[in-house]
């Protein structure tokens, strides 16, 4: 009896010690720093190091901690907010005035909303790239497989600083791209790409396309293909196989790369910085220029505390899915 | 990104360092990029034995977070006049040890006088460069751009009138991407005080930047130096050694493209690059000795020939390049001084009526 239990004992130590550690991971770097954050979204600006009122001193324990919660304020938030109370305004009065004067002002909706969008349109445009390249990798014959693999993640080899960098040497004005239509003759005047919109896009669909490859050629290579070769003998043609069999096996991986693009190019800041032009609107620029320009690390703070709740939401229908999923599986 | 990564780990190890030693020979500068030749910071530590760590920064913005946010590891830092007396309140620098500095002898009365605005007393910084912020333009260019007519190249109208700008555009327009500098401008050119703290004021100058946005191919703080050299561009509202940068590389490249600088007779403004030591700074001994060494007067000379930059120091003068000490654009008569303005830090709320008409302008939001 004794022995069961320490085996048992030892069992649920262990299993402890496998769980806390990534549940340790997730508090260290990722609740303490966003409480941190949230922390200093309640703060006031000040002309000082840091550059925010009320600082935690931890030396003096809970009384300062307790002295700061009792001078935090929601100004920020408030602040943030007035621009939907517009969008709400107007919605209620329906007007068309109303939606010139919404393009009038609300700043951070708009980066919210212009991110949100650039991130939706690139996940699409990498899903559609990126599709027919996983089917065709888990298509491969098994000996080109694993290197098929490696050259999607070659690119990660080099720093994304660089990569990013790279493409300003193609897309500019007498870049390589340029040169190559005209020497073509597809065009006679150069196309103007960098500093647009357009840049942004190429640029995001090339720096995230390997994630959404990953996980698709890991859903489509696991797929069994007897169930293809029954759809055939059957008499059903090769579309209809694809439309009714591949692709709503391949969903989960189709839902994770999604994510897993769409996620990280909402709150991107490099590829618009480097790629943009001064009229991308991006809710990292937004943030940017909130921490460095205004020096308003409570507003900022605020800002960031959003864009997550923004992510949060699609996460959790994300999750939410996964587990409706499993549990029909089952 | 790597180099500045490097320079972070290794200002860490100093700072970690000096705990044990008194003061380890070394000194932790961080400058503006492209702003100082190189042999001097070698002839530093031949003299002094101190090694000189080396970092760059291009932007004001960026320099004043690191400082506010404390523990840089920085001994020199180089913020502009408006930036450094904002950082002076907010406890961010040390007081000069004067005593230590006997060459502050060599500095122009004149600048130290005007630098009172930011740091009163002169009491903590000295004056690395002065410069104005004004039009860089290809002479060629702008005159095929106006059909073969004079242009009016010593005049904001240049920039400020729509249909100059609009000729101009198909040439080429660059701005700075600092709306410190950029309102100041347009305010002045109003017939207003380019000083105003106003909103009001603020936002009409940002009307007026509207009007000509559509003409002006990008807002870049240091692309436009290339771009004016490799003939890209026509007209650049810049910094002033910046575009004689441009001008010399030019001519170096021998491209066939020319370069000036003009400063528009309703003036520009004057600016300030103040070497300051931070309160935390690990080896501040070091840091003066540095500071009393760039006011030597062949030393801050040699820095002047080398970034056509102006100096606050008024013993160099006699050892500066003819084309330096002779150029009005890098050393305006006593005349054209009189019409420089210079402009003071914004209050909080002020700053961001400023950042974000900035935004709006840019963006078109």
């Amino acid at each position: 009896m004794r022995t069961v239990l320490s085996v048992l004992g030892r069992r649920l130590a262990s299993r402890w010690w496998v769980i806390g550690v990534p549940y340790a991971w997730l508090l260290f770097f990722f609740l303490v720093p966003f409480l941190i954050v949230i922390k200093i979204s309640l703060s006031g600006v000040a002309i000082a190091i840091p550059p925010y009122v009320p600082t935690i001193d931890l030396a003096q324990g809970w009384a300062s901690i307790r002295d700061a919660i009792s001078q935090f304020s929601f100004d920020n938030y408030v602040w943030l907010t007035e621009g939907w109370a517009s969008i709400r305004d107007a919605i209620s009065q329906f007007s068309f005035d109303n939606y010139v004067w919404l393009t009038e002002d609300d700043l951070y909706w708009k980066s919210y909303l212009s991110s949100v969008i650039i991130a939706g349109v690139s996940t699409i445009i990498t899903l559609a790239i990126g599709y027919p390249l996983a089917y065709g990798m888990a298509r491969a014959k098994p000996e080109w497989r694993p290197t098929l693999v490696m050259l999607v993640i070659l690119p990660f080899w080099t720093s994304f600083l660089i990569r990013v960098y790279a493409w300003i040497g193609i897309l500019k004005n007498e870049g390589l791209l340029n040169q190559l239509l005209l020497w073509l003759g597809v065009i006679n005047e150069p196309l103007i790409i960098l500093n647009t919109n357009w840049a942004v896009y190429i640029g995001i669909v090339y720096s995230y396309l390997p994630f959404m490859v990953l996980p698709l050629y890991a859903t489509l290579e696991k797929l069994d293909l007897s169930l293809l070769e029954a759809a055939e003998d059957l008499g059903c043609p090769p579309w209809k196989a694809f439309w009714k069999i591949t692709l709503p096996l391949s969903l989960p991986g189709v839902l994770a790369g999604c994510f897993l693009v769409f996620i990280p190019a909402v709150g991107e800041f490099v590829i618009p910085d480097i790629l943009g032009g001064s009229d991308t609107l991006m809710i990292g620029k937004t943030l940017w220029v909130e921490f460095f320009r205004n020096r308003d690390w409570p507003v900022s703070s605020a800002v960031a505390v959003i864009l997550l709740l923004i992510l949060v939401i699609p996460i959790v229908l994300f999750q939410n899915q996964q587990q409706k999923m499993q549990e029909r599986d089952k | 990104m790597r180099i500045l990564f490097t320079a972070t780990v290794a200002a860490v190890a100093f700072v970690a360092g000096s705990a044990i030693a008194q003061e380890d020979k070394v000194v932790n500068v961080y400058n503006w990029s492209d702003y100082i030749d190189e042999s001097i910071l070698e002839d530093f530590t031949k003299e002094t034995g101190i090694k000189v760590v080396y970092d760059v920064f291009d932007s004001n913005e960026v320099l004043e977070t690191k400082l506010l946010a404390g523990g840089t590891g920085y001994d020199v830092v180089v913020p502009t006049g408006s930036f450094l007396s904002r950082q002076i309140k907010a406890g961010v620098f040390m007081k000069l040890d004067k005593s230590k500095l006997p060459n502050l002898k060599n500095m122009w009365p004149e600048i130290q006088k005007r630098i009172e605005k930011y740091d009163p007393g002169n009491e903590y910084s000295i004056n690395y460069m002065w410069g104005t912020t004004a039009f860089g333009y290809n002479p060629k260019m702008v005159k095929e751009a106006f059909g073969g007519e004079e242009a009016p190249v010593d005049n904001w109208d240049l920039l400020f009138k729509p249909e100059n700008a609009e000729k101009l555009s198909k040439c080429g327009i660059y701005v700075l991407d600092a709306p410190t500098e950029v309102f100041p401008a347009a305010l002045n050119y109003l017939g207003y005080d380019p000083d105003s703290k106003d909103p009001d004021k603020i936002r009409e100058a940002a009307a007026l930047w509207k009007k000509i946005r559509p003409y002006i191919r990008k807002f870049h703080n240091s692309e436009y130096i290339n771009a004016l050299a490799n003939g890209d561009i026509c007209l650049a509202l810049g910094w002033s050694g910046d575009v004689l940068q441009a001008r010399d590389r030019a001519a170096e490249a021998d491209n066939g493209v020319t370069v000036d600088f003009s400063i528009p007779k309703q003036g520009a403004l004057m600016w300030f690059d103040q070497m300051a030591i931070p309160a935390d700074a690990p080896h501040p001994d070091n840091a003066l000795t540095f500071l009393n060494y760039i006011m030597k007067p062949e030393v801050i000379a040699k820095a002047s020939n080398y970034v056509y930059y102006a100096n606050g120091n008024l013993a160099s003068q006699k050892l500066l390049n003819d084309d330096v000490i002779n150029d009005p654009a890098i050393y305006p008569s006593a005349e054209a001084m009189k019409h420089l303005y210079t402009v003071t830090d914004y209050p909080p709320k002020v700053n961001r009526v400023v950042t974000r008409e900035w935004t709006s302008v840019k963006s078109g939001q």
